[in-house]
């Protein structure tokens, strides 16, 4: 404990000088003056003494994990109860009834400015729902998963302004657009892994807002789409508070669908060969798995719903501009789908809410936001690498083999 | 012509710049196969450092010469300091966990470096003191390459020679080409693996911070932001010319320098990052691992 301490101090001192230039020193070269901030010190000599003895103590309690489950001997833990209460119809039933039903009400309760965060959240939920498939299930680093979603909010910004499509048409070309320039995006780098992967994904997303930037004639470069119609019911005028809980209900209904057809995709002979991809290409490969078809399968099928969740974005906003597309925007879809547990739909979608409600609601906190998803990121990773709820691996559970019975 | 010869020499400073920082990237790649994504943020933090230092040292009436100096040693120095702790922070726990754990990681340090900068200094660009003074027999070909240009050139290609010789003649160098080669078997020998890495994080971030002094004296203004599309960039360089091979950094800042500087002068300054990766997914379609990286046999 005392060594604890004295090493904690010494690491408040190493943060206090790492730390000096860019936090103390504040420098205005346009009057000469200099801003010396000594308060500052003493908030990161306090806060990197206490967050390292807290380091320390869940370093300890990780290695003791790690050593328990060497020796094989398993603790209960919260993926397991997780696991017992979803397949148990007592707690499952009511708690899925009582989660309905919230979501029902929810904006006949709460006014229009509320419905409209939650709106953008559950896009985030679709957003993350598609990354998933293509990251969790399928095993693919995509860092440029935005230039999908730009490309569906994209479809029908031009769509409408130059042909006047409603949102019901573009919604479904929307989705296609996106699972199209997955498959174009996905083909050149079939063979690339990992790392390369990661670099080129990356290159595409940069690309995609370059060209929305300064392609004028058809995008209006920077300036952006405006006016851009709200989803329409058969034509029916609606005010904007009854137009946001529709297209909140719109939402909810594309979670659904989205949940539903990737739950059975999980089960299908794709959703297999997914994850056996993910695992290993190579012996995957040998299995008789058509690899390209496997890989551009995942690309399509993720890209789809970014697709989809555009052109909800773009009616919601009534004005997209390029700026809604940077890498931070497939960052943080990126850290919902590592946060809520790769491949485990229930971790995505709360992970989702988190991520994009927080901030929302703690506006004290909206400019630490990125800070903190960079903090959570690496911290989630280190302690607790299978996200908020870990995806639970099916297991084959054949017939089982009672040793002790026989002996009687 | 003289238009060519001005694009290639804006090319090559480019390509400097990012060789310096690819390096670091690759260094780091060849030891435990992570791409440190926060290396950019380094280059930055370099840079800032750099800015801070001259700033105060120009109000408390330094001159020229020992600004530059002090500011390119303190910004070299927080640079090393820096790269050593996010080593052990964020990446050491995950030396043995799956591939993708050190990499999101790493895009979490990354993020969080980036808004540590914005939000204990400012969002806003800050202009950046002209640290390199004029030599005056650079005056007739000023128009082709300054003196800021052939300053570049000659540090970037000094700190490549001090590199190469670092890791092929010192004590150092062999631990690190060996922990390089098989980590098990250099640890069997008495290597300090551990040492070994947080050694090529230092170095790496050393040639980053180099690289990011030079820059801002160069642009004439840096901000929160400058790390992220340099370190792309030379990720982008070490990834074309073979990730983990050294030489290869620098060919692949090269090829990528000379290529945007063309791409930028003949066809459109706005589409140059686009002919970049253009080039990169050309590059990795032919030649899955890079111009001169090694095809590694796969195994189940």
């Amino acid at each position: 404990m005392v060594d604890n301490v004295k090493q904690s101090v010494l690491v408040a001192l190493w943060f206090v000088f790492l730390t000096f230039p860019l936090m103390v020193v504040k420098v205005n070269t346009l009057n000469n003056i200099v801003e010396w901030r000594w308060m500052n010190m003493l908030w990161v000599a306090i806060g990197a003494f206490v967050l390292s003895i807290v380091w320390r103590w869940a370093m300890a309690r990780r290695q003791l994990k790690n050593k328990k489950a060497e020796i094989g001997e398993e603790e209960l833990t919260q993926a397991g109860l997780w696991q017992r209460s979803t397949e148990d119809p007592k707690i499952f039933k009511p708690v899925l009834t009582v989660i309905a039903l919230v979501t029902l009400v929810f904006p006949l309760v709460v006014d229009i400015y509320q419905t409209n965060i939650m709106v953008l959240a559950l896009i985030f939920v679709v957003l993350g729902l598609g990354l998933n498939v293509t990251v969790g299930l399928a095993g693919l680093l995509d860092l440029g998963y935005v230039a999908f979603f730009a490309v569906g909010a994209y479809t029908y910004g031009v769509l409408n302004s130059f042909f006047g499509f409603g949102f019901w048409i573009s919604l479904p070309i929307g989705g296609l657009m996106g699972a199209l320039f997955g498959i174009a995006l996905g083909f050149p780098i079939l063979r690339l892994r990992g790392d390369y992967l990661a670099i080129v994904t990356l290159g595409f997303g940069s690309i995609a807002k370059i060209v929305i930037e300064n392609w004028e004639e058809v995008f209006n470069g920077a300036k952006g789409i405006a006016n851009i119609p709200r989803p329409g019911f058969f034509g029916a005028e609606m005010s904007i508070t009854s137009a946001t809980v529709y297209t909140y209900y719109l939402m909810i209904l594309m979670v659904v669908f989205a949940i539903f057809i990737t739950n059975r995709l999980k089960d299908s002979r794709i959703g297999r060969a997914w994850m056996a991809l993910r695992e290993d290409e190579i012996a995957c490969v040998a299995m008789g798995v058509d690899m390209a078809r496997t890989k551009l399968g995942a690309y399509a099928f993720g890209a789809f719903w970014a697709g989809l969740a555009g052109v909800i974005f773009a009616a919601r906003n009534t004005y997209i501009n390029p700026n809604s597309f940077t890498f931070m925007e497939s960052a943080i879809v990126l850290s919902i789908v590592v946060m809520g547990g790769m491949g485990s739909i229930v971790g995505v979608i709360i992970a989702a809410l988190v991520l994009i409600l927080t901030p929302e609601y703690l506006r004290a906190f909206a400019e630490y936001r990125m800070l903190m998803f960079g903090a959570v990121m690496v911290l989630m990773m280190i302690f607790r690498p299978e996200g908020l709820i870990a995806n639970v691996r099916r297991k084959y559970a054949g017939r089982k083999v009672v040793t002790e019975d026989a002996n009687v | 012509m003289e238009y060519f010869l001005e694009l290639s020499c804006s090319g090559l400073v480019r390509a400097s710049i990012y060789a310096l920082i690819a390096l670091g990237y690759t260094m780091v790649y060849g030891i435990i196969q992570l791409i440190n994504f926060a290396h950019g943020e380094i280059y930055m933090i370099g840079a800032f450092v750099a800015l801070i230092v001259s700033g105060v040292l120009t109000i408390y009436g330094f001159s020229g010469f020992s600004i530059l100096v002090l500011a390119g040693l303190i910004a070299v120095i927080y640079a090393a300091a820096y790269g050593y702790t996010l080593e052990k922070i964020a990446y050491r726990p995950l030396r043995n966990a799956p591939r993708l754990s050190p990499l999101i990681s790493a895009i979490g340090m990354s993020l969080f470096l980036q808004n540590y900068v914005l939000l204990a200094q400012t969002p806003d660009f800050l202009p950046f003191p002209a640290l390199i003074p004029d030599f005056a027999f650079m005056e007739p070909i000023a128009h082709i390459m300054g003196s800021p240009e052939l300053v570049i050139l000659v540090t970037s290609a000094i700190s490549m020679v001090a590199l190469t010789v670092l890791i092929k003649y010192t004590r150092i160098g062999k631990a690190m080409r060996a922990t390089q080669q098989d980590m098990t078997m250099a640890r069997l020998v008495g290597v300090n693996v551990d040492n070994v890495i947080s050694m090529t994080f230092i170095i790496g971030s050393v040639l980053a911070a180099i690289g990011g002094v030079l820059v801002g004296s160069y642009i004439g203004q840096i901000n929160f932001y400058i790390g992220f599309m340099a370190g792309v960039k030379a990720f982008t360089a070490a990834v074309l010319g073979g990730i983990g091979n050294i030489p290869g950094a620098v060919l692949g800042a090269l090829v990528l320098g000379l290529t945007e500087a063309y791409a930028a002068g003949y066809i459109s300054s706005a589409y140059e990052d686009v002919f970049a990766f253009g080039v990169l997914v050309l590059i990795l379609i032919l030649r899955p691992s890079g111009l001169l990286g090694k095809a590694v046999k796969l195994k189940v």
